[in-house]
């Protein structure tokens, strides 16, 4: 059974990481990214190219990772939902845009990269083993520690960024409110643009991260961007604290089902849970009301 | 008749127009079978996408369309496999089925709004595909339902064909009947200010579930022709991918018109199948089309005239 928290704690800590990209891009433009689990497939690329292919070391690759999803979010933010939210007559439109790029990204990382399924070699090889395995032990690879290590350090680095640097401040205030950040002089086209980078920055780390433990292919998107869903309508969308311990629930509730269910059961369980828990917190835990 | 409402004319020219030639093209061109199974495809999604919209004009954006279409064929598929029933009876009856789990489900997630009702509704087309993939042997599973019988004798695709028309005329008639109604402006009151709505005495809950078991129930009806039209059905016949492209349908056609579902799904459909000559670049050719379109059209196809007139409808 500690076997499977560890795992879940593994997997949580990355899931913390994606639901907190999605929930900061909802927070400051009200628009969900339906493109987030895109993001996080092209972060998988990009370090299996970069690292599987070409041979950088791992932690060149993973931050390149990072970078290239953080240029893909401002471009998409600059081009796409600006002159979007610009124009459009109905709140709805912004949701479209977002998931025509879902579909776009989607579509072209199928004609880029095809369907096979990719790996890279490991990182890190070899394993901490706490106690006899055959009866009751913990097997802990060192790659999965270095992955959730680097996204708890990721996570942390993120908050004290957003809680004490002045572009972190220009993030919270104008997800507080646009008009009265405008009005102090908060550059609230750049700040947006800063914060869409960095949502689907996260997404690529956490795409460079897995990919070493899970590999990865072009169809893996829209997947996971319905779990990021999940996380974050568990905690409450666009709440910081919320993300985390959403993807961390989520994390441990996939480990624990998979260890007791058969496959795909415990995904239905998962989604029929979900229903009945926002029928009782329609605004999850920390969330504020919509509308 | 006067119609006086600019929109709701040219709605009703659209909406006969496309009926009108759907029904004389076989007959024009002798009906190649190719672009027989085109429309009917198009007529199929467009009746789906019809009980999209109509949730649309509750202010809602349901991604759950292809949970009930799922619903829907797979209670075709077993009443007519395990329980021998007649296509006939199994249409309606998926229409029924579909319709009363959308009143159940409906009745307790409708009270969510904006995105959390979008990203819920995302959860439940999952959950009804996964229940439909454990189902056992009454659902067999991931190896689905194959063979079904064909409702009609012979070789001949234009019975069918025309049934899908005739399908599409109801979806239609059904969408147009209710946009166009007491109803039709309640639902609009409602998608404005669901609580000034409430505060004129609108019982709210009731005009909500009324529209999604509507919607659920044309999801269940579309959902039993493609039974028939595929002969089969598989919990992946119905994805959340398939949900989202009845939703985009409804937006690139237009949500101020009740014939923007058929629009979109029609267009979009036609699209997709001419640009099949640029094979493996076809899906990528026509994600960037449709961003494209959001970006120039953000109204929808069937406001195109007014984007030209730069007026805002």
């Amino acid at each position: 059974m500690l076997q499977v928290l560890i795992n879940g704690l593994v997997l949580g800590c990355v899931y913390a990481l994606v639901a907190l990209g999605l929930t900061m891009v909802f927070s400051i433009m009200r628009v969900v990214n339906f493109a987030h689990g895109q993001m996080y497939m092209l972060g998988g690329f990009v370090v299996y190219y970069l690292y599987g292919e070409f041979h950088w070391p791992f932690f060149v690759a993973l931050p390149a990772a990072a970078l290239a999803l953080a240029l893909v979010g401002a471009a998409f933010n600059r081009f796409f939902f600006q002159p979007v939210l610009a124009n459009a007559t109905r709140e709805e439109n912004s949701m479209l845009m977002a998931v025509g790029t879902a579909l776009l990204l989607e579509n072209l990382a199928l004609t880029a990269f095809g369907e096979k399924q990719r790996g890279v070699p490991d990182v890190v090889d070899g394993t901490f083993i706490v106690g006899d395995v055959a009866d009751g032990g913990v097997i802990l690879t060192y790659a999965n520690a270095m992955v959730a290590t680097i996204a708890v350090l990721t996570i942390l680095a993120l908050l004290a960024f957003v809680q004490y640097t002045r572009p972190g401040r220009a993030l919270r205030a104008v997800a507080q409110d646009r008009e009265a950040a405008r009005l102090q002089g908060v550059d609230v086209k750049a700040t947006t643009t800063l914060g869409f980078a960095i949502g689907a920055a996260l997404a690529g780390l956490a795409g460079g991260l897995l990919v070493t433990v899970y590999g990865v292919n072009a169809g893996v998107g829209s997947n996971l961007s319905t779990k990021a869903f999940i996380m974050i309508m568990i905690g409450g969308a666009g709440v910081t604290s919320g993300a985390i311990v959403g993807g961390l629930l989520l994390g441990f509730a996939e480990a624990i089902g998979y260890d007791m269910l058969p496959g795909s059961v415990t995904y239905l369980m998962i989604f029929v849970a979900m229903i009945v828990f926002l029928v009782f917190r329609p605004n999850g835990l920390f969330g504020k009301p919509w509308g | 008749m006067m119609i006086t409402n600019p929109l709701k004319k040219r709605d009703l020219v659209v909406a006969l127009g496309v009926l009108a030639v759907m029904l004389v093209l076989p007959l024009l061109t002798g009906g190649s079978r190719y672009l027989l199974s085109v429309l009917m495809n198009c007529a199929g999604l467009s009746l789906i996408a019809f009980g999209v919209w109509l949730t649309f004009t509750i202010g809602r954006i349901n991604i759950c369309q292809a949970g009930f279409a799922l619903i829907g064929s797979y209670t075709t598929a077993i009443a007519m496999s395990r329980y021998g029933l007649s296509f006939w009876i199994a249409l309606p009856l998926s229409a029924v089925v579909a319709a009363l789990v959308g009143g159940v489900i409906g009745s307790f997630i409708l009270k969510l709004r904006g995105i959390y009702f979008s990203m819920l509704t995302i959860c439940v087309t999952e959950a009804i595909r996964l229940a439909f993939l454990n189902g056992g042997d009454f659902t067999r599973g991931s190896k689905g339902i194959t063979g079904l019988a064909q409702p009609f004798e012979g070789d001949s695709a234009l019975p069918m064909y025309y049934l899908a028309v005739a399908l599409l005329a109801i979806g239609l008639g059904v969408t147009w009947r209710m946009h166009y109604s007491r109803v039709g402006r309640i639902f609009r009151a409602m998608r404005l200010n669901e609580d000034l709505a409430e505060s004129f005495g609108t019982n709210v809950w009731r005009y909500r579930v009324l529209a999604f078991v509507v919607s659920c129930g044309l999801g269940g009806l579309g959902g039993s022709y493609f039974a028939v039209f595929t002969q089969s059905v598989y919990p992946q016949s119905f994805t959340v991918e398939h949900s989202i492209y009845y939703m985009l349908f409804c937006f690139l056609g237009g949500l101020e018109y009740a014939s923007g579902a058929m629009v979109g799904a029609f267009v979009l459909t036609i699209l997709f199948e001419l640009l099949s000559q640029f094979q493996q670049y076809q899906t990528l050719i026509y994600g960037v089309l449709m961003i494209a379109v959001i970006l120039l059209l953000p109204n929808g196809l069937m406001a195109i005239r007014n984007a030209a007139k730069g007026e805002r409808s």
